[in-house]
């Protein structure tokens, strides 16, 4: 402390004279001061207005970033006030910035300096609306309260902007504060650690620390002291984020070599296992685990053969897998359950749609925490100082990738500046009007590749309606998956022929043409399902429609896993060799970030979709997942480099979300309810064999419940009440939206 | 290693987590860390201060253009040469982690970029910034013509004052706008 306090008196010596001579600098023009800032104030007023009411206890921006400001404004204070300046005068001149270098480099010092901090009421008044260089038209009335609080920040007073009497006063402050937030704010300082530690010890003195204890929980017992102790520790406990340690060391290595943008398709594919995990366990609980106990008494162990494991045909077909092994019986057998009659068909019912209740709450959750994060997500590519000061990526510490991202960074600062100078020179109408053709060729290129393989699935799965044996059965699968792997190729081809405005661009449009032909692909399926199989129930076809549906659904979750392993292996590890030997360039692709991650999409929506007919699919899933990590892991470290062009890792992650949450997951959400809604099970196999509707089935034993159980039929009541009157539907989603 | 000098008394364990944004798990990793920086006598010394060239052995900074920055600037020694006691390496690490906040990271962006520690960025500065930035290669560089519009562009949308120099204030604001520098502004052991 002292090395630096003797430090800062020789900087600050220097200051007082700028400072007195700056003293002269608004006498003398009040009006142009006035003028200027009009002109000068640029930027969002909307970012301004949400730093202004940031709450005091979300660690404010006033103390890093007003701290200078205020330790000089202090100062600046007992000059303009011995001038007699009017209150916008002072208002105004107080909030502008210093012209002198000066008074700068005393305010950038005097930050790392315990004492020259402010002192912080409780009231968030003081620190929340000092003004910022920005808001110079936008000051608010309360620096009137600065002033008369003038005293309380005397920070200049004597003239130095170290003493001990500001610490004191820090300190005292920050006593005024409860305990954890007096620490949250002293975290949030930019202060060296071994400053906070002096002004926490002044904070907590030994007394205080007891008294501390007693504030916050006031009971003198012994229990009380454990638990409260208890808490402190377990606040100090690893936060959850952390504790998801899977892969953390794989991930930090590929960050280093890759960057951030490649690290969130990682992070995505980790945050689908967990979701899917989740789902796995919950079902495995309460519906498999059951079922599994007491086994339905017609089923009979058969031969098992591999290609099965293919189709799902077979073994797998009358096994815990899919929805026909489930039986409609009652479990009264166990002690347990014989109180408690565990009703299979209920439980796999309320398992599926509480399951799917919980992860539309953790996805909404999510999306709202990313967007909040990056609230300007269709911004374009942002203004040079955005891209010099924050592209910078710490994470990157292989030399290579450091080079890659120099490399990288250069680039993009020589195109704008190129185009910075262009944007003058109009493009001709020829220029313009061929671009737009290409645009229009393009476009009509996509969407019609689009709607022949839709028609090209469409005809298929009509066709194939007679009973097919072994791998045939993977065919129309195969189809689909072929079609997921070859035209996001052709539409690669079509952005390169357009030559977008901006990288940003081109990203967004090939992830939409992308997405347009997973949908539509998927759509022509359900609906051949939901619109064909269940409502004709074929007995040609299958016995059992729902387990049809369920095997197919488990085919297309396979083939596109072994679809996507062909292409790690000949998109990447081939086509490396190839172009390194063959073709002589040294140049390795390039990992395709948007379109793995639809990858990634797509198969959950094909396991949110299909966990209705096979309640073990989220296993499968996790399994893929796991897999295709160290995969994509090994296959990248080998085959790949880093992409060239910049890529912004919080719109992309926040869109990604978004992409999760709305097609994929709302769309098997609406799938699921339909189905169980309007379509008849099966009347051979399943749970809910025999019922005209799957909610059949939870009315008939609401029904029981109530002639049972006196707080079950007031639970039962309560809930036709819900659904009989549709009021009730819209409030609590109006709630939760 | 295993001698008690070296190890992390608790009570200090506790009071740098609640004074830094590092979990425990992270702190004893950056104790482990930077006892292995230390010469054998050095560790039982009570304070021990790693020189600069120590430090920027490892691995996550070997190779940074700003590493000499980095170390200056959380360094509190006398001579400001950039040696680190294992609090400045904490407040380092506390700075760049995951959950500092971004007050704090712009705070210490700010003064990484300021080369010549006058508080403020000026043309110097923002053209050493350019230069670490683009590498050291000819390819990459930028010409003298194009630095000096590229610095006269970043002066024009930041500098909001117009005194020619980029304060904390229009730095943080520049930063406020980018949602990639929180997640950017990280160095993870």
């Amino acid at each position: 402390m002292a090395n630096g306090g003797s430090f800062n008196v020789n900087i600050y010596e220097e200051d007082y004279d700028y400072e007195n001579l700056g003293e002269s600098g608004p006498s003398q023009d009040p009006f142009q001061l006035f003028k200027e800032p009009a002109c000068n104030v640029q930027g969002n007023p909307g970012d301004i207005q949400m730093e202004m009411f940031t709450k005091n206890s979300d660690t404010s921006d006033s103390e890093s970033t007003s701290s200078s400001k205020e330790s000089y404004n202090g100062c600046r204070l007992r000059s303009l006030q011995r001038n007699n300046w009017s209150a916008a005068t002072r208002r105004v001149l107080s909030s502008m910035p210093s012209r002198k270098i000066g008074l700068h480099s005393s305010a950038g010092m005097a930050v790392r300096e315990t004492c020259a901090l402010p002192t912080h009421q409780t009231s968030s008044r003081v620190s929340l609306h000092i003004p910022r260089v920005t808001q110079d038209d936008i000051t608010s009335p309360e620096f009137e309260e600065i002033s008369t609080e003038d005293e309380a920040n005397n920070l200049a007073g004597s003239g130095l902007w170290c003493t001990e009497t500001n610490k004191e006063q820090l300190v005292s402050d920050l006593r005024g504060l409860s305990e954890s937030e007096g620490l949250r704010k002293l975290r949030a300082m930019p202060l060296s650690l071994a400053d906070k530690m002096e002004i926490r010890k002044h904070f907590f003195s030994p007394l205080a620390k007891n008294l501390v204890i007693n504030r916050n929980f006031p009971c003198r017992n012994l229990p009380c002291m454990y638990l409260s102790r208890m808490w402190r520790h377990c606040r100090y406990a690893p936060r959850f984020s952390t504790s998801l340690k899977l892969w953390n060391s794989s991930m930090k290595k590929l960050s280093g070599r890759y960057g951030t943008g490649v690290l969130s398709y990682f992070t995505f594919l980790r945050t689908l296992l967990f979701i899917n995990l989740l789902f796995f366990i919950t079902t495995f609980l309460f519906l498999v685990l059951p079922q599994a106990i007491h086994p339905p008494p017609d089923s009979h162990g058969e031969s098992f053969s591999w290609i099965e494991i293919f189709t799902g045909m077979g073994y797998l077909s009358r096994s815990l897998m899919f929805y026909g092994y489930y039986s409609n019986i009652t479990i009264k057998t166990t002690s347990i359950t014989s109180m408690v009659p565990y009703c299979i068909p209920t439980a796999y019912f309320f398992t599926i749609t509480i399951s799917f209740f919980i992860i539309c709450i953790i996805l909404v959750y999510s999306m709202s925490k990313s967007f909040g994060k990056s609230f300007q997500v269709f911004k374009s590519d942002g203004n040079l100082s955005e891209n010099v000061f924050c592209s910078w990526d710490f994470k990157v510490t292989k030399k290579p990738s450091i080079r890659l991202q120099s490399e990288k960074i250069s680039t993009q600062l020589k195109e704008q500046l190129s185009e910075l100078a262009s944007r003058e020179e109009e493009r001709t109408l020829m220029q313009r009007f061929r671009n737009f053709l290409v645009h229009v060729a393009a476009w009509f290129i996509c969407l019609a590749s689009i709607f022949f393989s839709a028609l090209g699935v469409y005809f298929l799965s009509k066709t194939i309606s007679k009973v097919l044996q072994n791998l045939d059965l993977l065919f129309m699968a195969a189809v689909v998956s072929g079609f997921n792997l070859l035209l996001p190729g052709i539409f690669n081809f079509c952005a390169w022929m357009e030559k977008h405005n901006s990288p940003c661009t081109r990203v967004y449009v090939s992830i939409f043409r992308n997405l347009l032909l997973k949908i539509s692909l998927v759509i022509i399926l359900c609906y051949h399902w939901l619109g064909k199989i269940a409502v004709e129930q074929d007995p040609q076809v299958s016995k059992c429609w729902e387990n049809f549906v369920g095997q197919e659904l488990y085919r297309l979750l396979l083939m596109d896993f072994i679809f996507t392993v062909l292409y790690t292996f000949l998109g990447e590890f081939v086509w490396r060799i190839f172009s390194q030997k063959i073709l002589r360039k040294n140049r390795k692709p390039v990992f395709d970030i948007a379109r793995n991650v639809l990858e990634l999409i797509y198969g959950q929506t094909l396991t949110w979709l299909g966990v209705l007919f096979a309640p073990l699919l989220p296993a499968v899933q996790i399994a893929k997942l796991f897999v295709l990590f160290y995969m994509k892991k090994n296959s990248l470290m080998l085959n790949c480099q880093a992409s060239k062009k910049p890529w912004r890792a919080t719109h992309m992650t926040t869109a990604f979300i978004t992409l999760l949450f709305f097609p994929s997951f709302l769309g098997a959400a609406v799938f699921v309810a339909y189905t169980v809604w309007k379509i008849k099970p099966s009347s051979g196999c399943g749970p809910f064999r025999n019922l005209t509707s799957t909610l059949e089935s939870v009315k008939l034993w609401a029904e029981r419940m109530k002639d049972h159980h006196q707080i079950l039929s007031w639970l039962i009541r309560a809930y036709n009440a819900f659904t009989d009157n549709p009021i009730f539907l819209f409030m609590p989603s109006g709630l939760f939206l | 290693m295993g001698t008690t000098a070296s190890q992390l008394p608790k009570e200090s364990l506790s009071e740098y987590q609640e004074l830094t944004f590092l979990t425990k798990q992270e702190i004893l990793l950056a104790h482990r860390r930077f006892t292995e920086l230390l010469e054998g006598d050095e560790r039982n010394h009570p304070n021990p201060r790693v020189p600069m060239d120590a430090i920027l052995t490892l691995t996550e900074l070997k190779s940074n253009p700003f590493k000499k920055r980095i170390c200056q600037v959380f360094s509190t020694s006398e001579n400001r040469d950039g040696s680190l006691t294992f609090e400045d390496f904490l407040d380092l690490l506390s700075a760049f982690s995951d959950s500092a906040t971004l007050e704090i990271k712009s705070h210490y962006a700010f003064r990484i970029f300021d080369f010549d520690d006058d508080g403020t960025l000026d043309y110097g500065d923002l053209e050493k910034l350019v230069n670490c930035l683009t590498g050291e290669t000819a390819d990459t560089r930028l010409s003298s013509e194009e630095m000096r519009q590229l610095i006269s562009n970043i002066l024009d949308e930041s500098d909001i004052d117009k005194d020619g120099t980029v304060n904390l204030s229009e730095f943080q604001h520049v930063i406020s706008r980018s949602p990639d520098f929180v997640s950017s502004f990280k160095i993870v052991l």
